[in-house]
């Protein structure tokens, strides 16, 4: 593991990826608190993150398109799979790599409020609180990139779904209010859901009955609840929306609260993408 | 040393490897051989633990791949068809992560590193992005890495495709040197490489083992294949009448290629050709005769080879029409 994560970080620095991550941070942070904590003298370094988090949308994938889709690309998957380690340890060295290289303009970051404490009241506890919610999010959509890297052998295919699925992320509580609220509405939104998993499930696992099977299974379940009890589907659909976002949650830290369900909805996510992730490689030993 | 069991492999309805039996012994250089697609990659990826199998087992020392992979995986190093080189590095740092990943650290890394390199003579280029390499060091690098470890087996997957020549030669040279202390597995659909490198031969043909053994004792196999060409100024029915004075009256081919001038293919199912050569030559002259042309035609591997694989086409023909 110790080796995948050197040799993973030793290549983020060698090509240009975590130069342009970090100065596209570093940039934005920048002219966030030019915004915010300059222009409109506000002493909330936290505004500043909140503003910044929409560049995920664009850093992130620029990070994690290369992680797993490089190797298949040049053929050097079939290395790792020969080399006495596992695969939980390859997905695993990748994705600390990542957050070190994640950390590092982190680190430059986090002397800003201290800087501007100089020249005023900074509310240091919020600032840093927040900082971490933020590096504990960007560290769960890292973990998305990955899962996404590790789909296909294609950087610009796993950049091109990381950055809609991110956006869709970004966006979805706002859009939760445009979205039908009906019970009918939820219901077909799942049916519609189940259905599109089956179809991923496929591409996956090439295994038409496997994926048939869920697919059928989750739509009739979601079609028998709403039969048996229809009130339960009302205004599920914007709910699961606002739930999914992992944006949502940060703005709690960045009113203040030391949120940690969402640091335990974070390490989740990261816990749960990875080992798709891990499944994902260990799929392809399969076909 | 590897032990293969009833090996099998399906993409879907399509075998790629259909029940594989074989084991190899310690010290020797394998080749692994078989027309495209005859499921050489497959099979070797599945015994290096790259690829699953849908049944059978492989175990090497004793360590079966599917349950002790990192055990098994210790004592092979692969190859690939593809060497698996990151071009944005240079040899060093490559062979460094492959070897650390191997488990190898501080100065045993260093040093082992130090050996591969001398052996595979890839010295002059170690600080070179592996990117700007030629072929053959790409692949030499790709041979290093398998090296790293001291892994008892090694093995190759089409070890000199695409190379020059020269560089084929020298990679050649190569294996027959690491076969002195390993026992190395190679593939090929080069008949004269597997002829010219390995001890022992294994034919695949659609993901069956049609054949297993010395180079030489393949051919004796197709002994039936050896003939004699032999050109004669003779007539026909002349040469009827002396072939069946040598006893020889059906298995022989007749062709005029103008009025008193023949040309003659005649079987010998025999090892020793040459005594028929003679007996052939006799008693032509006897009869005045002159035999002008001969030639006398001992299968080699490639007949083998070639009746093997296609021989075992029509044997298969309902369950290739199935895939």
């Amino acid at each position: 593991m110790i080796a995948v994560w050197k040799h993973e970080l030793s290549g983020h620095f060698h090509s240009l990826t975590a130069y342009i991550f970090s100065a596209f941070l570093l940039a934005f942070v920048g002219l966030g608190a030019m915004l915010y904590n300059i222009q409109s003298a506000v002493a909330n370094f936290e505004y500043v993150l909140s503003f910044v988090c929409l560049g995920f949308v664009v850093i992130i994938p620029i990070l994690t398109m290369r992680v797993v889709a490089e190797e298949r690309r040049q053929k050097t998957d079939q290395l790792l799979y020969s080399l006495p380690i596992t695969t939980s340890q390859i997905i695993i060295g990748k994705y600390l790599a990542l957050l070190i290289v994640y950390l590092a303009p982190l680190v430059i970051i986090s002397f800003y409020p201290l800087i501007f404490s100089r020249f005023g009241e900074v509310y240091l506890l919020t600032s840093y609180g927040a900082m971490f919610a933020f590096f504990m999010m960007g560290a769960a959509f890292m973990a998305v990139g990955t899962f996404i890297s590790s789909l296909t052998d294609n950087l610009g295919f796993a950049a091109g779904i990381a950055i809609p699925v991110i956006l869709f992320n970004y966006y979805s509580v706002s859009l939760a209010e445009y979205v039908s609220s009906t019970a009918i509405g939820s219901a077909a939104a799942l049916i519609v859901a189940a259905v599109i998993l089956g179809f991923v499930i496929r591409h996956l696992t090439r295994n038409d009955r496997l994926a048939f099977g869920i697919g059928a299974v989750l739509s009739i379940v979601v079609a028998g609840l709403y039969v048996m009890d229809s009130a339960a589907f009302e205004g599920l659909l914007p709910d699961i929306m606002k739930k999914l976002s992992l944006f949502e949650r940060f703005s709690k830290f960045v009113n203040g609260v030391f949120d940690l369900t969402g640091i335990i909805y974070y390490l989740t996510v990261i816990a749960f993408f990875l080992f798709l992730s891990v499944q994902s490689l260990e799929k392809r030993r399969y076909n | 040393m590897i032990t293969v069991e009833h090996l099998t492999k399906c993409y879907g309805d399509f075998m790629a490897v259909n029940d594989l039996s074989f084991q190899i012994e310690e010290g020797h250089v394998y080749g692994f051989l078989g027309p495209n697609g005859a499921g050489k990659s497959t099979t070797m990826n599945i015994m290096t633990g790259c690829l699953s199998a849908t049944d059978g087992t492989v175990r090497i020392n004793g360590c079966d791949i599917f349950e002790e992979p990192r055990m098994a995986k210790k004592l092979m190093g692969y190859l690939p068809e593809q060497p698996p080189l990151y071009m944005n590095e240079t040899p060093i740092e490559y062979l460094k992560f492959v070897g650390a990943a191997k488990g190898l650290k501080g100065k045993e890394l260093a040093q082992q590193i130090e050996e591969v390199i001398d052996q595979t003579k890839i010295g002059s280029v170690r600080n070179k992005l592996i990117l700007a390499l030629s072929k053959g060091y790409k692949q030499r690098v790709g041979i290093a890495q398998a090296l790293l470890g001291n892994p008892k087996v090694i093995i190759l997957d089409e070890p000199t495709v695409g190379l020059d020549p020269i560089q084929i030669i020298e990679i050649r040279d190569l294996i027959r040197q690491l076969g002195k202390s390993h026992t190395v597995i190679l593939s090929s659909h080069i008949l004269s490489e597997v002829q010219a490198i390995c001890e022992k031969v294994l034919i695949i043909a659609k993901g069956r083992l049609v054949a297993f053994d010395a180079p030489e004792n393949l051919e004796k196999l197709r002994q039936s294949s050896n003939g004699i060409d032999f050109t004669v100024e003779a007539l026909p029915e002349e040469t009827e009448e002396i072939l069946e004075t040598l006893g020889i009256s059906e298995g022989y081919e007749l062709n005029e290629v103008e009025t008193g001038l023949l040309k003659i293919h005649v079987k010998a199912d025999t090892d020793d050709v040459r005594s028929v050569c003679r007996q052939l030559f006799f008693a032509f002259s006897e009869k005045q005769k002159a035999i002008v042309e001969m030639a006398s035609k001992k299968a080699n591997l490639e007949d083998v080879f070639i009746e093997l694989t296609e021989g075992d086409d029509s044997l298969e023909e309902g369950e290739v029409e199935k895939e």
